[in-house]
């Protein structure tokens, strides 16, 4: 079986994002990206499951600049055999995402796609689900748990109550959750190998997708800042500030 | 550790800085069949550099004759300078000392010329790899550096490895380039164990901490550059600010202090936050947002203080050797030269069976590098009888005389020379105010920096007992205040105090390696990857 695992190129969870002064935007010059944390637990998934003998090959599919190449070299350097780089400057919506993997899919007939749950910087948590209607597909999201047999995968999910199980028919879409497993650390050794593995590079005109986006900005805001705390005297001081106050009670 | 994977190359360098990646470049430029591998601790390239940076592209003028064409980033050039001599409400300019004439030079990032170089030395066909701290030195039977040993991944807080376990690999070379600025780690335990400074000066230090600033356009003006002394600083503690406009309307400001400072109630972060709120300074912050934090230990001592640059084995180049030029306050040039003269003698070496590199402190000392750097030897001693004497000192010496005295002035080492407590006086600095003086959290914060939380602590104290017993009862634990990063806090009553230390927070300056009075505090790198995530510093 074969596993297409899609990996963004997002800023780097250490980093405290700022907005531009424009408002245009969060600021992206000079700053730190990688591989969504997400993702990171698709691909470590997708190599477990090579490693159990399940998995015959690992493609990795990142879309984005040219620096998105980095990030697959990352997926190269976990495991995946192969990377896609679907090359774009434009801004990329979940809608556009998941038309270019099915495009992908139906030329690589994975049985499997694997994808985080949702990227850290835009958190719309929508690609997975949009794929697998596109493709007519079986999903399981927010998965904690996989299990690979004969023709279908059994999905735990978490979901608000606990755990659900579900079977889905092979191929499917998964997305992955963050207990799902914790991914390995790329070794020195696996990091140089990763520098000659293959990395096709595409674009989405080439594929036919037109990924003009469908939702506009119209301004990008930073939270608002907390108030500091006061220190009251005591109880009567503290009702009384929640009365007149806070107007809480 | 025989289980330890091994890789071997011709040349090994550890830190991608300056000094490294120009090290790294020249052996390719030389002879391009070399394997050169460059690893560095932080997460990227340059997520570890901070520096002014006033640049003088001297050394990398000799090293891409045609970088302009290449796009290196020098993009701002030097303009209208200014030193400015502070008491505490009026500021005096004073005429600016010929080595802080910045003609010619350029205002820049030096953690984006270090991106743009680790680019250059991949075209070159050198192999670099970030987020790989180096954490021990191997050595043959004969004792020679036969390379670095990456440090384990996934060990937990216990000592014991955790199931994402990876064990760290041998890098084996045939030259080792220690490159890890100042006060490295390895290149400790080699000067250690080769007594490096046994004919020289001890190593003197300074703390640089530094915040990039996003300002009004209508006050910004690209090149300008402005040094202080004096004020918040008293007469008897070296150190000085600067104020550099760079593009993009931002401004890096910063101050280093000597870290042979007296009293241990100094607080060089406090000092900092102090002086951005001095008359002459302030109003170029009006409606101005901080947007990155950071603090890096610079070595001052100068050519008296430079060690023996080479061993068996292995080179020292860079601000690991020292080789800083302190009057200027600057060293990213003199790390670059350094580099590409220990690599002409390296290449040479290695194309025979020598195992140590003899020729690099020959050529240096054939060197401009050598000429520039002896011209300024007595200014930074000069100043360890206090401000006064030191300006008129340096305005003599480095005025009509440049340097051509016969007597060089000696170094001290910075840890004996803290007063005891109470024979100090206690600072009362002001209280942060959140829009131009900040506390060390909010400050940690916007440094990106990130440590793997599960792992044994990077930070080693020779005797547990050392910081309450003689830390706490005689200087008041002044890693509370010289620590940039909060790293050092005293918790609990007496008698149960003790000293927490919270390595996560670390911005790998090394100041506690070099100022802790017993020098009990070891400095080792952490986990691979771990400390600051700097952006443009
Ligand atoms: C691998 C991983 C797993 C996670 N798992 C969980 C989880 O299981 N449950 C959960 O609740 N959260 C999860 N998160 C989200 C993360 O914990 C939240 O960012 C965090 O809870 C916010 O807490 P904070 O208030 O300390 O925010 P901080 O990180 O201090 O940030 C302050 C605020 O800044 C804003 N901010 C920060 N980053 C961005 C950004 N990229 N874009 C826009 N605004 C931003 C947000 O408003 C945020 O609340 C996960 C994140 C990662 C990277
Ligand atoms: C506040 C401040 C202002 C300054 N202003 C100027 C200026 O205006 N002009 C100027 O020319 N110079 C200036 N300098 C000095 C200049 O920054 C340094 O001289 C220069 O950075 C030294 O270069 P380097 O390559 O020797 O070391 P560094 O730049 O310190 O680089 C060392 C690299 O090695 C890595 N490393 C260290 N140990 C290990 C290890 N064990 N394993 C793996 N990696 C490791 C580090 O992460 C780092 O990336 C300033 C310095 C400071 C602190
Ligand atoms: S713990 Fe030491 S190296 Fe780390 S920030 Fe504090 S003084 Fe600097």
């Amino acid at each position: 079986m074969k596993i297409l695992v899609a990996v963004k190129r997002v800023v780097d969870y250490n980093v405290k994002v700022r907005v531009k002064s424009d408002k245009s935007g969060v600021e992206t010059a000079n700053i730190k990206f990688s591989m969504n944390p997400f993702d990171e637990i698709a691909v470590e998934e997708a190599v477990r499951l090579k490693e159990a003998g399940t998995a015959t090959e690992i493609v990795a599919v990142s879309v984005g600049p040219q620096a998105a190449t980095e990030t697959l070299r990352t997926a190269l350097a976990m495991g995946a055999d192969r990377g896609i780089l679907v090359q774009t400057e434009a801004e990329i919506q979940p809608l556009a995402v998941a038309k270019i993997l099915k495009c992908l899919a139906e030329k690589e007939q994975p049985g499997l796609v694997l994808l985080g749950k949702q990227a850290i910087d835009d958190d719309s948590n929508q690609t997975g689900q949009m794929l697998a209607a596109l493709l007519g597909r079986p999903q399981g999201t927010f998965a904690s748990k996989l299990a690979v047999a004969d023709g279908s995968v059994a999905v735990t999910r978490e979901v608000d109550g606990g755990l659900e199980t579900v079977a889905l028919e092979l191929p499917a879409v998964v997305t992955a959750d963050l207990r799902l497993n914790e991914p390995r650390y790329a070794s020195l050794p696996n990091i140089m190998k990763a520098k000659k593995k293959p990395i096709e590079t595409v674009t989405p005109e080439a594929l036919g997708v037109d990924v003009a986006p469908r939702l506009i900005t119209l301004s990008v805001e930073e939270p608002a800042k907390r108030q500091a705390g006061i220190k009251v005297a005591d109880v009567a001081t503290l009702v009384e500030k929640l009365k007149s106050e806070a107007k809480v009670i | 550790m025989s289980d330890r994977e091994s890789m071997a190359f011709d040349v090994v360098v550890v830190g991608a800085g300056p000094s490294g990646l120009s090290t790294a470049i020249r052996l390719k430029q030389l002879d391009p069949a070399l394997s050169v591998c460059v690893i560095d601790k932080g997460s990227e390239v340059g997520a570890h550099i901070l520096s002014g940076a006033v640049f003088e592209p001297r050394a990398l003028e000799e090293l891409f004759p045609d970088w302009r064409e290449r796009g290196a980033p020098l993009t701002v050039p030097a303009g209208d300078d200014r030193f400015l001599l502070l008491s505490e409400k009026r500021a005096r300019r004073l005429p600016t000392p010929p080595s802080l004439r910045n003609h010619g030079n350029y205002i820049i990032s030096l953690a984006a010329l270090c991106r743009w170089l680790a680019g250059q030395a991949e075209a070159l066909g050198v192999e670099i790899f970030a987020g790989f701290a180096a954490s021990d030195l191997l050595f043959d039977a004969d004792g020679a550096v036969k390379g670095v040993a990456t440090g384990d991944m996934g060990v937990g807080k216990d000592c014991v490895p955790g199931p994402n376990f990876t064990p760290g690999i041998e890098l084996h070379a045939r030259q080792t380039i220690l490159a890890e600025g100042c006060r490295g780690s390895l290149s400790k335990v080699l000067s250690e164990r080769y007594d490096l400074h046994a004919e020289a000066d001890p190593q003197t230090y300074g703390l640089g901490i530094k915040e990039l600033w996003e300002i009004d356009p209508a006050l910004h003006q690209p090149g300008s550059i402005t040094h202080t002394i004096g004020w918040p600083l008293d007469a008897g503690t070296y150190g000085g600010s600067f104020l550099y406009h760079l593009d993009q309307n931002q401004v890096s400001v910063g101050f280093v202090i000597g870290l042979d400072y007296r009293n241990p109630y100094l607080s060089p972060f406090e000092e900092f936050q102090r002086f951005k709120s001095h008359p002459a300074i302030a109003p170029v912050f009006a409606g101005a947002r901080r947007i990155a934090y950071g603090a890096r230990a610079v070595s001052e001592g100068g050519l008296q203080s430079l060690p023996r640059l080479t061993v068996p084995g292995a080179v020292l180049v860079g601000d690991a050797a020292g080789f800083l030029n302190v009057a200027k306050v600057k060293g990213s040039h003199a790390a670059m030269k350094s580099g590409m003269l220990a690599a002409e003698s390296v290449a040479v070496l290695l194309k025979g069976e020598g195992r140590e590199a003899l020729g690099y402190p020959q050529v240096f000392k054939e060197s401009w590098l050598w000429e520039e750097l002896r011209a300024v030897r007595n200014i930074r001693p000069a100043f360890h009888r206090g401000l006064w004497l030191g300006l008129a000192y340096s305005a003599v010496e480095s005025g009509a005389l440049r340097g051509r005295v016969p007597w060089t002035l000696g170094n001290h080492a910075d840890h004996p020379r803290l007063k005891e407590a109470p024979s100090s006086r206690r600072i009362d600095y002001p209280r942060p105010d959140g829009t131009l003086r900040f506390d060390r959290l909010s400050s940690v914060f916007i440094s990106n920096t990130h440590h793997e939380e599960n792992q044994p602590s990077h930070i080693k104290l020779a005797d547990p007992q050392v910081p309450i017993t003689v830390n706490h009862r005689r200087f008041d634990s002044p890693e509370q205040r010289y620590c940039p990063a909060g790293v050092y806090e005293v918790v609990g009553e007496e008698p149960q105090i003790r000293l927490q230390i919270n390595a996560a927070n670390c911005l790998h300056c090394k100041t506690c390696d070099i100022k802790d009075p017993t020098q009990n505090i070891t400095w080792t790198v952490p986990e691979g990857g771990g400390g600051p995530n700097y952006p443009n510093m």
